[in-house]
């Protein structure tokens, strides 16, 4: 065991399985000499060569498309998007090749391309910075999306999207990248859980809260403030969201009664309606109160000297418990 | 505003810049023409080679009869022609190495056919059989891309790994007049300038992209576009299979030699419509298509031939001959498709069991067994 940051978690893992397998190649704008704007790769173009941590020029579906050429010939590139706002570009590449390649060959050709994107907001940055795109590609078909949220799953599931045969997009929360935890680096992949399972992160009895990424920790605040109040919330982190894990939610949900989802991304055709959907379908009969959504609003980014109102914070989201719970809340009066 | 003509890009000068000189080695009559240049680069050809290019020719235009008249007859959902752009296919097609990679879009069954493919395979996309024909591995060709010009920055990446390998091999992308003006096609050059990536950008300048003509693309003949790069390039008479060939040879030498990327315009003509479903009527001149037609890349060669004592009537009879036993085989493995099962549509989303598919895949399943549960009960 050793303690790391989160940012230096992923640069681990990454540098693993670089040693580990020759055809990984790393992508990207500025990550070679200067090691990425947030240095997850540094040191990497150093230790591996200018021809395996490729300093690419600026263009974003290029990166995307050169890669999928790349896997093509036999490669396993991992593409770094510098911040989430810069995905665009690359979203037809993405969505209509990387995603579709598979089955447009009917299994032919596997496309193993790892991108990284830095997202979600609290960082004080301007537009384009701070977003949260994730749904975008969970309602594709063919990719695979996970979000780590502590620098053990950080180590261990950058790897394991790399060695997917499919196609995986790995957000990061840019705003954990300093936050310091334990990682086994000595953990067997092949002994790990899939990266495709939830995990309990705090077991609790009357109500469910379900997140990911970068509000995983915000939600286990949120945990220990409501056992204060003599709530006992269960904080499940997705890790992965297309596919997501739905058996532990279920499981959770049938004990607690009550489901709370939060994320940073917008509200309207969001995950959380996927999960509130999908709960509802699930058990239905043992639902006490109707599943509750605490997230971002319906709004492009903000100014950073508004994100703080727009990003769901333990208050908001002990507010949505308070109304899984029918406690009075902040929209008392108005439900039904 | 809009320019109705097929523009600077068509062949005429351009006040903007020194135009790329147009190479020809056989005129529209069927004259051997000489060029310094080029000549070495098709000096080995022999006759019997060049009777060859006639009927790979010949042979992939009745290919493309057979699928429109398979489509007019309700075989195929669609059907993208070629009809015009022989020489671009088979000359550049010809040129290639076996351990070469195509790139490219959905017109170039010419090229597929070169490779090797299998007849049926070229056909069972427009049936609406499966979303691609053959294995990729196995005629060293991708699935032919629809996403108008994503497959170069394919070739591209491709072509990185070529070189990261330390082969000798090249990847050549074809694509058309329309696609320059994607972005992705811009970014292919890019990035195959900067890391002198052993990819051939092959531009069949068929002058129309649907109704939208050449001039609409571009305000300078194609060819110098890649000049800005830094990208050298090549422009050739599309319809001239032997300059085609030749160009096609230049730029892979240079791949292959650690020389990088090479832009080749083949300035050709879409006789047909874009596909089946198309009406070129509406937005073209019939006196376009006649001055086209004066420039038939098989009816030169066959001029060639002629004048060298090689067409002869067992010459033609053969090659018509092989023309038809080809769109036979076509013809039968098209009809002779079985359609794909109900559960194939869940068939290879992913590589590895995804729970989300899994429960769609397992509930649709029960939901088609309700119905023969049904129909065996009526019996």
């Amino acid at each position: 065991m050793s303690t790391m940051t989160f940012g230096r978690a992923i640069n681990a893992g990454l540098r693993k399985a670089m040693e580990e397998d020759p055809k990984v190649v790393l992508m990207g704008e500025d990550i070679g000499k200067l090691g990425g704007v947030f240095r997850i790769t540094d040191g990497l173009q150093k230790d591996f060569g200018g021809h395996r941590v490729i300093d690419t020029p600026l263009a974003e579906s290029a990166i995307l498309g050169t890669a999928v050429g790349l896997a093509y010939r036999g490669y396993r590139p991992v593409c770094e998007i510098q911040f989430d706002g810069f995905i665009y570009p690359a979203f037809d590449q993405i969505v209509c090749q990387v995603a579709k390649l598979h089955y447009r060959t009917q299994g032919k050709v596997r496309m193993p391309i790892t991108i990284r994107v830095p997202f979600g907001g609290g960082i004080g940055s301007p537009e384009h910075h701070s977003e949260s795109p994730e749904a975008y590609f969970t309602h594709t078909s063919g990719l695979r999306v996970i979000s780590v949220s502590n620098p053990q799953d950080a180590y261990t599931m950058i790897q394991q999207a790399i060695a997917s045969d499919d196609p995986v997009l790995y957000f990061e929360p840019k705003r954990r990248y300093h936050t310091k935890g334990e990682v086994d680096e000595s953990l067997d992949l092949s002994l790990a859980p899939s990266m495709e399972t939830a995990r309990i992160v705090t077991q609790g009895t009357d109500v469910t809260l379900v997140t990911y990424g970068p509000l995983v920790p915000t939600a286990r605040d949120a945990a220990v403030a409501a056992s204060d109040e003599g709530i006992s919330v269960e904080v499940i982190d997705l890790r992965s969201l297309a596919p997501i894990d739905f058996a532990p939610i279920e499981a959770s949900v049938r004990k607690t009664g009550r489901l709370v989802i939060t994320h940073e991304a917008a509200q309207s055709g969001g995950l959380g309606a996927e999960i509130a959907a999908s709960l509802t379908e699930r058990c239905f009969n043992y639902l006490e109160s109707a599943p509750v959504r605490v997230t971002g609003f319906d709004i492009p980014y903000p100014p950073s000297k508004l994100e703080s109102h727009h990003l769901p914070d333990l208050d908001r989201i002990l507010d949505g418990v308070d109304r899984a719970m029918g406690r009075p809340n902040s929209l008392s009066g108005l439900e039904g | 505003m809009l320019r109705n003509e097929t523009g600077p890009a068509a062949g005429s000068r351009n006040e903007r810049g020194q135009d790329l000189e147009t190479v020809q080695l056989i005129s529209a009559a069927g004259e051997r023409l000489s060029h310094p240049e080029f000549d070495p680069w098709v000096a080995d050809v022999t006759e019997a080679q060049l009777t060859g290019l006639y009927e790979d020719m010949v042979v992939i235009r009745r290919i493309d009869t057979e699928a429109t008249h398979l489509q007019r007859q309700g075989e195929l959902a669609l059907w993208p022609p070629l009809l015009g752009q022989e020489a671009s296919q088979i000359g550049s097609g010809r040129a290639l190495r076996e351990d070469d990679f195509v790139f490219s879009s959905y017109r170039e069954n010419g090229v597929a056919y070169c490779r090797g493919v299998d007849l049926t395979d070229i056909i069972r996309v427009w049936r609406g059989n499966a979303s691609s024909g053959w294995d990729p591995f196995e005629i060293n060709m991708a699935t032919p891309q629809v996403i108008i010009g994503a497959q170069t920055l394919h070739a591209t990446g491709y072509a990185m790994g070529i070189q990261n390998d330390g082969a000798d091999s090249a990847a050549i992308a074809y694509f058309g007049d329309g696609a320059t003006s994607q972005g992705d096609v811009n970014e292919a050059m890019v990035f195959a300038a900067s890391f002198q990536a052993p990819v051939i950008f092959f531009c069949q300048n068929n002058h129309w992209a649907i109704s939208e003509p050449v001039g609409l693309q571009s305000h300078v003949p194609i060819a110098n576009r890649a000049l800005g790069f830094g990208i050298p390039s090549l422009r050739v008479d599309g319809n001239d299979v032997l300059a085609v060939l030749a160009a096609t040879r230049i730029a892979l030498e240079r791949a292959r030699t650690g020389g990088g990327p090479t832009f080749i315009e083949a300035v050709t003509y879409r006789m047909g419509p874009h596909t089946t479903a198309d009406d070129p009527s509406r937005y073209r001149d019939a006196n376009e298509l006649e001055d086209w037609a004066a420039k038939d890349p098989i009816a030169r060669v066959a001029a060639l031939l002629q004048s060298k004592g090689l067409l002869t009537t067992e010459l033609q009879d053969a090659v018509q001959a092989k023309a038809d036993a080809v769109a036979k085989e076509m013809r039968a493995g098209c009809i002779n498709l079985p359609d794909p099962a109900p559960m194939d549509v869940f068939a290879n989303v992913y590589s590895t069991p995804n729970s989300w598919l899994d429960r769609q895949r397992e509930n649709y399943s029960r939901y088609l067994a309700g119905f023969s549960t049904a129909s065996e009960g009526g019996k």
